[in-house]
């Protein structure tokens, strides 16, 4: 076992299966030489060499479009998009091919491409780099979004990504990359896709996140604690398709909710939750399941980032009005 | 049938347009355009002033005092030697690294730090300045660009639209689209890019088989030349004379300055020795727009080391007074941001509006 950072637990991930399958090619915008902007990818040009590990010019559609020509001649590509604000660039190749491969020849044509893209506030970084954007993929069919919260899942999550024979969105929330460390197998292992963690127990109400949100609710679980109410914590993992069956036996068990995402109110992936929750559990409910999100904005302006964006402040408040319900 | 032919004929024809040597020197009196003496020195001061502000703005973003920040000496040439080419009319749409010529087409300087740190008043030109925020998003002000361009030749307008992107820019879907509507519509627009050999980490090599980016013109069936990027005559030249063709329904005009960023991509983290030697720095230094042009005025009685120092001084007290309005506007609010979202706010941000209102007033 090692202590890693998410971003090391990324590289690691993708070293793995570099060397497990020769048909694994990791490529993007500073990728090679200069081992990405965050490092993500660094060592890797100089281990597996420069037809694996490359640099491409700069062009998001044009790295999506050839993801999909490199898997129809059998690779299994690992395209970086340098950041995700800048999935616009590439929403055809993405949405409006690789999702639809599969489906439009028949079953014939398999796209297993994991597009990487940091994402997620809190960095100051400038426009487009750190906007939630995973409700525009998980309103894709036939496109599997991933976002883990921790270095342990975001290495088992890559490593189950890439073996996968469809397309998967993995997106890596800038705050979580050097936030901390943990212990992190150095051989290979899976976590599963499609499947919610349990990442802490509670009676009272649960709390439904992902990406950066599960440490906020965590810590927002923790001050409830202290005014005796007893949070539930689920970090989804991935965030489409929904793990609803972990959900729902939350649910059952606490009869309160609160669905928490940094996105905006009317962008990412919460309005699916609660429609779930309402539709299968509406009995169990004690009180109406509530959203933690930002604005309906465009991302702030940095110098507002910080008011802007959903914390443990604002779960603990949003915990308060459905216990008071 | 001999394509390779073709295809060095038309890399061959494009060659580097230089007036300027790195000595000083005219080296092609045919094209030295007319500027008067008063001229010359302004362009020397927005040089030296470009310089130091860089400097300054560098050690501001050190000191946490500056957001986002992308270096800008060595590409003084570049940036001002076009810009000093345009009239008032003239719309600009900047690339990130393109903030000098905003502040010489007219935005205040505390407002670029106000963009740099975030605020949404440091986008807002002020009236009478004809240009939109940088861009962050590579190549999406090209095609813009175009758009600019055309309006201004339906609408009858003596000005330009100019923009400005990098080597790695070029590669963008958006930069063939938007040449390529510039050229079918005769917009009158210029396209600059400021070949500085690498996109980040990125060396030009690696963005395209071609041997310049001047020569993608041709495919636009547009008019292209490749300029010494470190000479601030050539540029001004060339971008005088895509300027006159523009106004006139002569066409765009694709403009490729070589140059050089002496300093990090940007200041979040970057690292340039990862992927550049000290040597092509120096090598690179030895060619500085500055130095070149200080020679040339020097010779020309013009110019004074005590002259330049004044600048400096003066230079330093303004980007002083700069940061303290910046640091006097009021800072950035969630209720701000609400309010420019729409001319009238729609029922959901209506509400949030009033949450925030509360929140912000404890
Ligand atoms: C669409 C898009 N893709 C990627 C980036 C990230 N990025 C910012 S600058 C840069 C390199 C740009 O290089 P170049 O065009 O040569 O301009 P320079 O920075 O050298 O001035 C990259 C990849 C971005 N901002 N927008
Ligand atoms: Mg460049």
């Amino acid at each position: 076992m090692a202590q890693m950072t998410m971003i090391q637990a990324i590289t690691d991930a993708m070293r793995t299966e570099l060397k497990n399958d020769e048909n694994v090619l990791v490529f993007g915008e500073d990728v090679g030489q200069n081992g990405g902007v965050f490092r993500a990818t660094e060592g890797l040009q100089k281990e597996f060499g420069e037809d694996r590990v490359f640099d491409t010019p700069l062009a998001e559609s044009g790295i999506g479009g050839m993801s999909i020509g490199l898997a129809l001649t059998g690779f299994r590509p690992v395209p970086e998009i340098q950041f995700f604000g800048f999935v616009y660039e590439v929403m055809d190749a993405i949405s409006g091919q690789m999702a639809r491969y599969r489906y439009r020849s028949g079953g014939t044509r398999p796209m297993p491409i994991t597009v990487r893209s940091p994402f997620g506030g809190g960095v100051h970084t400038p426009e487009l780099h750190a906007d939630s954007l995973e409700g525009l993929m998980a309103q894709q069919p036939g496109l599997r979004v991933v976002i883990p919260s921790n270095p342990y899942d975001a290495k088992g999550l890559l490593i189950s990504s890439i073996r996968n024979n469809d397309p998967v969105i993995f997106l890596e929330h800038m705050k979580l990359y050097r936030s901390f460390r943990e212990e992190v197998p150095e051989e290979e292992y899976t976590v599963d896709l499609d499947k919610a963690a349990v990442k802490r127990e509670g009676t009272d109400v649960t709390l439904v996140a992902y990406g950066a949100m599960v440490h906020s609710s965590l810590k927002a679980a923790e001050e409830l604690e202290k005014d005796g109410i007893s949070a539930e914590v689920i970090d989804l993992r991935t965030v489409s398709p929904v793990d609803y069956e972990t959900i729902l036996e939350s649910v059952k068990k606490t009869n309160r909710a609160v669905v928490v995402q940094e996105a905006q109110k009317q962008a990412g992936i919460a309005a699916n939750v609660v429609s779930e929750i309402q539709e299968k559990a509406i009995l169990h409910l004690e009180a109406p399941v509530l959203r933690v999100a930002a604005p309906d904005t465009v991302y702030a302006f940095t110098q507002a980032e910080e008011v802007w964006l959903p914390n443990h402040n604002t779960i603990v408040e949003k915990v308060n009005d459905v216990m008071n319900f | 049938m001999n394509l390779k032919r073709t295809l060095e004929n038309i890399e061959n024809q494009f060659e580097m347009f230089q007036i300027l040597n790195e000595e000083g020197e005219i080296v092609n009196e045919d094209f030295m355009p007319d500027l008067s003496d008063e001229d010359l020195k302004e362009i020397m001061r927005r040089m030296v002033y470009t310089r130091i502000l860089d400097q300054r703005s560098i050690a501001l973003n050190r000191q946490g005092r500056l957001g986002f920040y992308a270096p800008t000496a060595g590409q003084e040439a570049s940036q001002l030697g076009s810009q000093f080419a345009l009239e008032k009319e003239d719309f600009i749409l900047p690339g990130y690294r393109d903030v000098p010529q905003l502040i010489w087409h007219g935005l205040p300087l505390y407002q670029a730090f106000l963009f740099s740190r975030g605020h949404h008043k440091g986008n807002q030109m002020p009236e009478g300045v004809n240009a939109v925020s940088p861009q962050i998003i590579i190549g999406a002000q090209i095609t813009q660009t175009a758009g600019v361009g055309l309006g201004y030749k339906k609408r009858g307008e003596n000005a330009v639209a100019i923009t400005y992107t990098g080597d790695g820019g070029a590669s963008q879907g958006d930069f063939y689209e938007g040449i390529n509507f510039a050229g079918a519509f005769g917009a009158q627009a210029i396209f600059v890019v400021q070949n500085n050999r690498f996109a980040i980490s990125v060396p030009v090599e690696k963005q395209s088989a071609a041997q310049t980016i001047a020569q993608k013109a041709v495919a636009a069936g547009i008019e292209g030349i490749q300029v010494d990027g470190m000479d601030v005559l050539a540029v001004y030249a060339a971008t005088k004379d895509a300027r006159e063709r523009a106004v006139n329904g002569e066409g765009p005009t694709l403009i490729e300055t070589l140059t050089y960023r002496y300093g990090p991509h940007t200041m979040a983290g970057d690292d340039p020795t990862r992927y550049r030697t000290e040597d092509e720095d120096n090598e690179w230094e030895k060619k500085d727009p500055i130095v070149r042009f200080r020679k040339f005025l020097e010779a020309k009685g013009l110019w004074s080391e005590e002259e330049e120092n004044e600048l400096i001084e003066k230079t330093k007290e303004e980007i002083k007074a700069a940061v303290k309005e910046a640091d006097n506007t009021p800072k950035q609010t969630v209720t701000d941001l609400i309010g420019i979202m729409h001319e009238e706010l729609p029922s959901n941000l209506k509400e949030q509006m009033e949450e925030y209102k509360e929140k912000e007033s404890k």
